[in-house]
């Protein structure tokens, strides 16, 4: 097989920054998991399908002649809604039981949404022109779409934001509170079922805000939500719950493994290459637990 | 006891006759009433290892579809280049003599059925050490990775498909072809059911139970648990390989993603038809991919677009208010015909200890 990649150094920066520039972009998505996974222990397979749905409004915003890049702040206040109501309704039934119920439910919800969002916006793939054209490095042998820088800025500016609400607000200490210990935080008048919605809200508007960027830097498509949540799976699972540096870290590096993966085994396999990932790095752990006779829980 | 069993004989005989029958009573529905046969196959040996073992999987999809393309491969490969067939429409320059036909049929599911259990056997260590959810994200993303790469592959089509080949035109009886299939699937049907109710008397049963309950304690009392689990998983395998070859032969086409890997629809309906009809019972699954497959023919032409929105509905409707099924729902109403005694005092302090 012949790897051009090898051979031209220069693509292979090309393949670092976007995958470094497009894993902030997966750990915000991530970070929005580990929020619920942390808070509510469900595992939302519908995450994907929120990015996505976040994605359809900064591109009908666009459609309306409005520029997409304003949908990084219309897209989280609306989708907090969406994930409020989709709180209301169905996710506030599988809390606090087996895991494998919430995976089922949210599954159940992904089809719900994709299904949905075809109707609505149509099967075609589709994205939002920003027109930010794109800057040119190493004599023009490299180039990086403005998009995706600002998509990066935009998402570590969000992701600090959320720190800083999380630590100061008196929200985000109910949350801290409620992924804790929950009984315990019931009992000192923390209103956990206000937090709970509050935290998938949150969760939702994080996919939002991803949508948006997703929109404006790569493409949209109703069924490829899926490979969203599998990425930010992937990613919690690999940093842990509700450490944010290890979170942008492990994002980063996944977007650097699918982008040499592109490269190396081309674009047919870049999917499949992520999906055998996660297989991977679940089996490593599990080989390297039990040798402690112990399992992931 | 003894009456007991002329009861289930009579049931057993009747349920048989009624198969045997079905496709000249419902002649026009014989491709459903294969669909269904594959359907039972599909929901009882995921009940096998979800329902009684509890290792909830969403990768069986990726033994069926397996087994499709292995019956597709082995059917062509047998007599004709499979890189030409698949290359550009094949099977318009290659035809099957009906000897060849079913030959290759018969040779291919054989193979399909034996090679996902090896792969099963195969990849279960790894994957079987994984519990719970983490079991079921790993299996999912493993079927999906599946389709992903079979979408990739030259040989058996990538993403232009796969034409299985077309039924020899010299039977001239027009029913044939579905005679043929469902019968297929109904021998394959019986096969499954004969096999899962002996592991329902067997002591097998009693370890994946135990191995659902407590799987720490189960190794605790001296069950090599990751061996049972194995076999377990490696039953689930064979009969999906099956199925997916019969389906292979029946739908004519295959699709990476759509058809074989489908882990959209049936990777999906193999798991709710368990749930609908109640997990770990041996009926449960049976009348759950009855109701299921009924639910969806009944309703699925007059909501045309809107069945999928319809199917996650379904399933989170399922999921949250029926988590147990419908054996599960008979088995609370009605605790004595499941042999269950009840101590009304036992019963009142558990209630009080809730």
């Amino acid at each position: 097989m012949d790897f051009l990649i090898f051979k031209a150094p220069m693509l292979m920066v090309q393949a670092s920054l976007d995958g470094i520039l497009l894993g902030i972009l997966f750990a915000l998505i991530a970070y929005g998991m580990a929020l619920q996974w942390g808070v509510m222990n469900i595992i939302n397979i519908a995450q994907g399908d929120l990015v996505i749905l976040g994605g359809y409004i900064a591109y009908t915003m666009y459609l309306a002649g409005i520029h997409p890049a304003w949908g990084v702040i219309v897209s989280p206040i609306l989708m907090y809604f969406v994930g409020w109501g989709l709180y209301k309704l169905v996710i506030n039934k599988v809390v606090d039981r087996d895991l494998f119920i919430s995976i089922l439910a949210t599954f159940g919800i992904a089809i719900v949404f994709q299904q949905l969002m075809n109707f609505i916006f149509g099967a075609d793939v589709v994205v939002a022109q920003s027109e930010y054209g794109t800057t040119m490095l190493f004599d023009n042998s490299v180039t990086l779409p403005n998009s995706k820088i600002f998509s990066a800025f935009v998402s570590l500016a969000y992701a600090v934001a959320l720190v800083i609400y999380m630590k100061k607000s008196k929200l985000g200490r109910a949350i801290r509170a409620t992924a804790q210990n929950a009984r315990a935080a019931k009992i000192l008048g923390v209103d956990t079922e206000k937090v709970y919605a509050a935290t998938f809200g949150i969760n939702a508007a994080l996919c939002g805000i991803a949508g948006a960027l997703i929109s404006i830097t790569l493409t949209l498509h109703p069924y490829v939500g899926l490979p969203y949540t599998v990425r930010s799976f992937m990613i919690v699972i690999v940093a842990g719950l509700g450490n944010l540096p290890a979170v942008a870290i492990s994002g980063m590096g996944l977007g650097l493994f699918e982008e040499f993966a592109d490269y190396i085994l081309g674009t047919e396999f870049r999917i499949g290459a992520v999906f055998m990932l996660l297989v991977f790095i679940l089996v490593y752990r599990r080989f390297k637990l039990s040798k402690k006779r112990e399992y992931l829980k | 006891m003894q009456k007991v069993k002329q009861k289930d004989l009579i049931l057993y005989s009747g349920l048989i006759i009624l198969g045997l029958a079905a496709p000249y009573l419902f002649s026009a529905f014989k491709v459903q009433l294969t669909y269904l046969c594959v359907l039972i196959v599909l929901a009882m040996t995921w009940n096998l290892q979800g329902g009684e073992m509890g290792y909830n999987s969403f990768g069986n999809i990726l033994f069926y579809g397996l087994g499709m393309y292995l019956t597709a491969s082995v059917q062509v490969g047998m007599f004709f280049p499979l890189a030409e067939w698949t290359e550009s429409g094949g099977e318009k320059t290659f035809v099957h003599t009906t000897a060849q036909y079913f030959q290759g049929i018969g040779v291919g599911l054989i193979v399909s059925a034996i090679v996902p259990a090896l792969v099963a056997g195969a990849i279960g260590y790894a994957i079987l050490g994984l519990r719970g959810h983490y079991f079921a994200i790993c299996t999912l993303g493993l079927g999906i990775a599946a389709g992903e790469i079979a979408g990739g592959i030259e040989i058996i089509g990538a993403g232009q498909g796969f034409t299985t080949p077309p039924f020899p035109a010299e039977i001239v009886d027009v029913e044939a072809r579905g005679k043929f299939f469902y019968f297929l699937s109904f021998f394959v049907l019986v096969l499954a059911f004969v096999f899962v109710k002996y592991i329902y008397g067997s002591r097998f049963r009693l370890i994946l139970n135990a191995i659902r309950d407590n799987e720490d304690k189960a190794e605790a009392m001296g069950i090599q648990t990751m061996k049972y689990k194995i076999v377990g998983w490696m039953v689930s395998a064979f009969f999906c390989g099956l199925a997916g070859g019969i389906m292979g032969g029946l739908i004519g086409y295959i699709d990476s993603t759509d058809v074989a890997f489908d882990g959209r629809e049936m990777g999906v309906f193999m798991v709710l038809m368990a749930i609908l009809g109640g997990k770990g019972t041996l009926w449960g699954p049976i009348i759950g991919a009855t109701l299921f497959h009924f639910f969806k023919e009944g309703l699925w032409t007059f909501i045309l677009g809107w069945q999928y929105v319809a199917l996650g509905v379904l399933i989170v409707v399922i999921v949250i208010y029926f988590p147990e099924g419908l054996m599960g729902w008979l088995r609370e109403k009605y605790p004595e015909r499941f042999g269950e005694v009840i101590d009304e005092k036992d019963r009142k302090s558990q209630v009080e200890l809730k």
